[in-house]
């Protein structure tokens, strides 16, 4: 384990003595009766990968659009570097913004879009080349500068909005959906590659996304939005594996959540009893919530066992019918009906070619570690 | 595929036919009104009906003589009112062009940034206007402007003048009426220029670090040249040759190659020479023509 100096270095946002490079104050953002942002506060440390995860409508464009500067909040401000950014507009901030659109120059060149920003400020001539020639070169488009957007691709599309957004080294880069526009496999290569150059940079990026893989692999932190609040922040296995409700749970991943009540509540370990999964689960860890309450707990398919044996003990142990395979080569995902009628989702690696594979209708016993459920009250 | 049955079988078929009504109508009502107005420029003045002498003439049994007469042509160049009319044209087309410019881009730009609803209705009132007859718009214009018309009434009300303003008959009644007429026409295909424009480029343009008006600057106005383009030669090019508006509400020395024909043609009879006018005018706007085509062309192919 690494000492305590070290986790501050590598997870400024567990020290509290930290210096937030991004401060987001009590933010609102209302249209008419519509509060597109309510009362955001967070906090965003330097050299971070910071990710607004939510669906579409959920308010993480608006924040972002905010911290650009091309909407103004109803209450709140926001503190970049320490500095107010109350009333500063958007070609005044030290902030850059790569657009869902990617909104290049069609009149212009590769080279000239990329330059725009740094021929705004009144750059030397000779400067201005040599960071272009470099940025570009950092995103291997050395060769595409006399190009016009409209004779690029859409990954080198997505690759110029990058290096024009980051040519004029801004305190924070936000990105609006920025890999969203692309196919799956670029995708997944161009994460790699954002962050690698933002381990280069050393530029705190603010992502917006709706696609939690792509929050996952690229962000330090995660903040997942509903109806304009957040209602989680923390590193992607803290979202993906302690998630503070439902709709965490079900929004970041799959999960399987059944709806139980509390029969026994001890300091070292909870049982619930739930109709929906005709049986009791087990959880070695205490909660605090209310004595009979109303309670959920969320088990990840990959955490489920499954055999045709029966495993020993009552808890955490159901039987069902497989009701439908879905095989993905490097895993499978099983779908198995409880007598109660819920079905429950289970994935299996494939670790053997030749396993005797488990078929449909096969009766089953579904059992997880008492470690493994998260119990919510929300 | 069915085809007309009898012109089918000597080689037409409907999508043929299609096509050649356009070029018939073109071939009937331009290329043949072309020819003939060439024909009488080449032709000498006669006290006849038509005032002009036919170019062939048997001259014995069996010849037929050609006889082209430049000298038209040549009295265009002698004389400095065909020079000095055709300069002033240009010129006049040219200043309404930009006056039009400088008052439609905003109104361009207003409209294609309004809402979808507003801008429906403020598009119905730029072409409003078309609603009533060309001169019956500019005769109202001679009610507002003369000597007791409505604007002088009301500056006098207003006691910010005590004598009328001579305003009709004068460059400036000119300019308010080719301006006023023709400012749809530049409005128009800018609006649909400027209507395609991705506004979320000025936000970029500003994210990296443009005033507005500098965002304005460097890609709202290179990105609607084309429309720019469009519009001035929808101006420039008829403005040019423009006769009732200087002729009802300019001076008499409002001299402008289109009122210099009107006068060949009917008052003095001198059919030749207005048609050789006719067609030096023309072959003056055939440059500007091929150049709006271009540019026509480049826009539809959406190469910017």
């Amino acid at each position: 384990m690494a000492n305590a100096g070290d986790a501050a270095k590598t997870a400024p946002w567990r020290d509290p003595s930290a210096r937030a490079y991004v401060q987001i104050e009590r933010i609102t953002k209302s249209f008419g009766d519509f509060k597109a942002v309510d009362d955001v506060s967070l906090k965003i440390y330097q050299g971070e990968i910071f990710c607004l995860l939510g669906a579409s409508g959920c308010g993480k464009t608006t924040l972002l659009r905010m911290l650009g500067g091309f909407e103004t909040p109803s209450s709140g401000r926001i503190l970049i570097d320490g500095e107010d950014m109350t009333g500063v507009p958007p070609y005044e901030r030290p902030v850059n913004m790569m657009f869902q659109s990617y909104a290049l120059f069609p009149h212009m060149s590769v080279e000239q879009n990329v330059a725009f920003g740094l021929k705004q400020d009144r750059v030397p001539r000779a400067e201005i080349a040599e960071r272009v020639a470099t940025m570009l070169e950092l995103v291997k488009l050395g060769g595409f500068a006399k190009r016009k957007p409209h004779q690029l691709s859409g990954g080198q599309k997505q690759r110029v909005a990058l290096a024009r957004s980051l040519v004029k080294r801004p305190k924070l880069l936000l990105l609006d959906e920025p890999l969203g526009a692309l196919d799956k496999k670029l995708r997944e290569h161009t994460q790699f590659e954002l962050i690698s150059l933002q381990d280069k940079l050393g530029v705190t990026f603010l992502v917006v996304t709706h696609d939690q893989e792509e929050a996952m692999t690229l962000a330090s932190r995660i903040g997942v939005m509903d109806h304009g609040e957040i209602v989680q922040a923390g590193t992607p296995s803290e979202i993906y594996e302690f998630p503070s409700s439902k709709f965490v749970a079900d929004f970041v991943g799959s999960v399987n959540i059944f709806e139980g009540k509390l029969i026994e509540d001890e300091p070292e370990h909870v049982r619930i009893g739930s109709d929906e999964l005709g049986g009791t689960i087990f959880v070695s860890h205490g909660i605090s919530a209310a004595p009979e309450a109303i309670v959920w707990a969320a088990v990840r398919p990959e955490k489920i066992f499954m055999s045709t044996a029966q495993p020993e003990g009552t808890d955490n142990v159901v039987r069902g019918a497989v009701q439908d395979i879905a095989y993905l080569g490097d895993l499978s995902i099983y779908l198995v009906k409880l007598p109660t009628g819920k079905v429950v989702r289970v994935t299996q690696p494939n670790t053997s070619r030749h396993a005797e594979a488990i078929t449909w209708e096969q009766q089953v016993y579904l059992s997880w570690d008492a470690t493994s459920p998260v119990v919510v009250t929300r | 595929m069915r085809r007309i049955g009898y012109l089918s079988k000597v080689g037409v078929t409907g999508r043929g036919l299609v096509v050649a009504l356009p070029y018939l109508w073109l071939l009937l009502f331009l290329v043949v009104p072309f020819v003939i107005v060439l024909k009488i420029s080449f032709s000498d003045v006669d006290l006849a009906i038509p005032p002009y002498k036919p170019l062939l003439e048997w001259i014995g049994r069996n010849s037929l003589a050609i006889k082209v007469n430049f000298n038209n042509y040549a009295f265009l160049f002698t004389d400095a009112l065909y020079i000095h009319a055709f300069l002033n044209s240009i010129k006049v087309a040219f200043i309404s062009t930009l006056l039009c410019l400088i008052i439609g881009y905003p109104i361009a730009y207003g409209i294609a940034r309004s809402s979808a609803t507003t801008r429906n209705f403020l598009l119905l009132l730029v072409v409003l206007p078309f609603w009533t007859s060309l001169l019956l718009r500019v005769y109202a214009w001679i009610g507002l402007l003369k000597a007791n018309g409505v604007i002088n009434n009301v500056l006098i009300w207003l006691g910010l003048i005590h004598e009328p303003l001579t305003l009709l008959y004068t460059p400036f009644a000119m300019y308010v009426g080719i301006v006023y007429s023709y400012l749809p026409f530049l409005i128009l295909p800018l609006y649909a220029n400027l209507e395609k424009m991705d506004w979320e480029l000025l936000e970029a343009a500003e994210d990296l670090g443009c005033r507005p008006w500098q965002a304005f600057y460097k890609i709202t106005l290179p990105l609607s040249r084309n429309g720019i383009l469009a519009g001035s030669m929808l101006v420039f090019i008829p403005a040019v040759g423009e006769f009732v508006i200087p002729a009802l509400l300019g001076g008499p020395n409002a001299l402008m190659i289109g009122r210099v024909l009107w006068d060949e043609f009917f008052s003095n009879r001198a059919w030749p020479v207005a048609s050789a006018v006719a067609i030096l005018l023309l072959i003056l706007l055939v440059p500007f023509m091929m150049w709006y085509q271009s540019v026509q062309a480049r826009e539809s192919a959406g190469a910017r």
